[in-house]
């Protein structure tokens, strides 16, 4: 009941997430959900934010926490990047003559 | 200074969803995807204005910094390198860099935690955002190795019973823990669950089979989106815990989608089964009847509206800029061509589109199969290449059969279909076609690639 009371702001957020994020993706034509796919692909790299958050907490003195925090960086990074660019490349190969429609 | 931070969260956090939603349109979906990324680039950019309010370590500042233009520079590498008909492999390799980051956020943080100061539902968001991000991180892998064909379904039972017991322990152990029944340190208990979601990572996608493979990779995508909602949870940051919902959602409705399509539900998928078909010993004969180059290429020069259903086999055999050669060869002779597309068609959803686009073919002739299937009798000459289930009448008229219930493209309804086939082989789900033995339609045999170059080379004589 605590949790609930401390985080109802947050609970109320996630809630109406959860529901805009399923009725704008169930809208999204077969055609682009591949493109649909590897772009969301690439916003779950919003993780990195959080990387960075942790990486720059961490003690510069603990080596091995610094190299893990890297390696969660650049993972994060790669995933954004990879992922926007590869979305990018798809959609630029959909194409139509006409383009009024 | 913290205003600006969170107008920045909260501008990303709309970019994302005005990203997502662009993508309903092909025409918006480039502005869309540009839209997503100026986002995330503010968020990045944010994160950084919130903590020159400390005193940051210049060595943790620097390595950072590094760590994402190396990411930043390799992502783009391999994103334009990459073949379209790849495309499966990498978005499920970039999957599990997402997966992964999740499970090294959780793990590094938990290391740095004051066992008793911190809160109890912290420690369970830590926990939840480090296994999923472990399952989806291995998972993701896996499923990588067997798109690329480097390893082969495995439904031992020793690992079908090993990823069931590891199921298990995941659910009961945090229970164990968190009533001090089980006496751990929260950092050594973090990496247990670690090693077990890597594992059950393994073991849960070595079973599934390659044609369910659409299914796995959204489902992975949507486990990373939670993973990376959860890692939100803990750092309170909102953008966080938006973006990964709505990947989650988008997984998740992807997934069930397929599902659909395919005509099981997602545990049987999971579990690497088939509906148990009543193995009916097709024994009353087809009556086949085949066709020549010469003459599919006489039919199609006289039709006025074709229509083309590919399948996974046509981009085997890399004969997708073919089918975009031929459409443009019909469409000079007034001839209209539609291609008609399966939603599981390919190795991911919407896979087909993509590669149909590769071969510059315009996406208002890329149908789905809802759009066409009561207006099948309009098409002169439907020609199947590479497909073989999506098309399979025994969904709607044979209740016994495993395929029964699936949605499927009525070709058999059109004035003539042609089936351009390797060989009697029956198709992924291991029935025998009723299409081929109906009076309408007549089959190819021969390698798809090879068939629709001659059919080309023909009709330009014609």
């Amino acid at each position: 009941m605590d949790f609930i009371q401390n985080n109802l702001e947050l609970i109320y957020f996630v809630i109406f997430c959860v529901f805009i994020g399923i009725e704008i993706i169930a809208n999204v034509p077969a055609i682009l959900h591949t493109p649909l796919m590897s772009g969301a692909n690439a916003i779950s790299g919003v993780i990195m934010v959080g990387a960075v958050i942790m990486m720059l907490q961490i003690p510069p003195n603990n080596y091995l926490l610094l190299a893990a925090g890297g390696i969660a960086v650049f993972l994060g990074a790669l995933n954004i990047s990879g992922g926007f660019f590869v979305t990018g490349r798809m959609l630029k190969m959909f194409n139509t003559k006409n383009n009024k429609k | 200074m913290n205003v600006i931070v969170e107008v920045g969260y909260l501008i990303a956090t709309f970019s994302f969803l005005g990203g997502l939603k662009f993508m309903s349109s092909p025409k918006k979906a480039k502005s869309g995807n540009l839209l997503a990324a100026v986002g995330m680039v503010i968020a990045g950019i944010c994160t950084f204005i919130a903590v020159t309010s400390k005193t940051i370590p210049l060595l943790n500042l620097s390595i950072a910094l590094i760590a994402i233009a190396i990411g930043g520079l390799l992502g783009k590498r391999m994103a334009s390198k990459v073949q379209m008909t790849a495309m499966p492999q990498l978005v499920s390799l970039f999957n599990a860099t997402g997966g992964a980051c999740a499970m090294l956020l959780g793990i590094i943080e938990a290391a740095q935690i004051q066992t008793n100061a911190t809160s109890m539902t912290i420690k369970i968001l830590l926990l939840l955002g480090l296994t999923t991000g472990a399952i989806a991180a291995t998972g993701s892998i896996v499923a990588y190795r067997k798109l690329a064909g480097k390893t082969k379904d495995n439904r031992k039972t020793i690992v079908v019973l090993g990823s069931r017991i590891l199921l298990i322990l995941m659910v009961v152990l945090p229970f164990l823990f968190f009533t001090n029944i089980l006496p751990l340190n929260f950092e050594v208990f973090c990496y247990i669950m670690a090693v077990a979601a890597l594992l059950y990572g393994i073991l849960f996608v070595l079973p599934i089979g390659g044609a369910d493979m659409p299914v796995v990779i959204s489902l992975l995508n949507s486990i990373t989106g939670i993973a990376t909602a959860f890692a939100g949870f803990v750092y309170g940051n909102k953008a966080m815990i938006a973006g990964g919902i709505f990947v989650g959602a988008a997984g998740i409705i992807l997934t069930l989608l397929m599902c659909k399509a395919m005509n099981r539900s997602l545990l049987k998928v999971l579990a690497g089964k088939f509906k148990n078909s009543t193995n009916t010993e097709d024994t009353e004969e087809q009556n086949i009847k085949s066709t020549s180059i010469s003459e599919i290429a006489m039919q199609l020069s006289f039709a006025s509206k074709i229509a083309i259903v590919p399948g996974y086999g046509l981009a085997v055999a890399q004969g997708q800029h073919l089918c975009g050669q031929l459409q443009k060869i019909l469409e000079t002779r007034g001839v209209e061509v539609d291609f008609i597309i399966h939603p599981v068609a390919g190795r991911m959803p919407g896979h087909m589109n993509v590669l149909l686009a590769e071969a510059n073919i315009d996406y208002v002739h890329l149908k789905e199969m809802n759009e066409t299937n009561d207006t099948m009798s309009h098409y002169d000459v439907v020609l199947i290449i590479g497909a073989n289930d999506v098309v399979n009448p025994a969904a709607e008229t044979k209740p016994d059969s495993p395929v029964y219930g699936m949605p499927i493209i009525k070709a058999y309804a059109s004035k003539q279909v042609v089936v351009m086939k390797r060989g009697m082989s029956p198709g992924y789900a291991g029935v025998s076609n009723d299409l081929f033995g109906m009076d309408n339609c007549c089959l190819l045999f021969g390698d798809a690639k090879d068939s629709l170059q001659e059919i080309i080379n023909q009709l330009k004589l014609i």
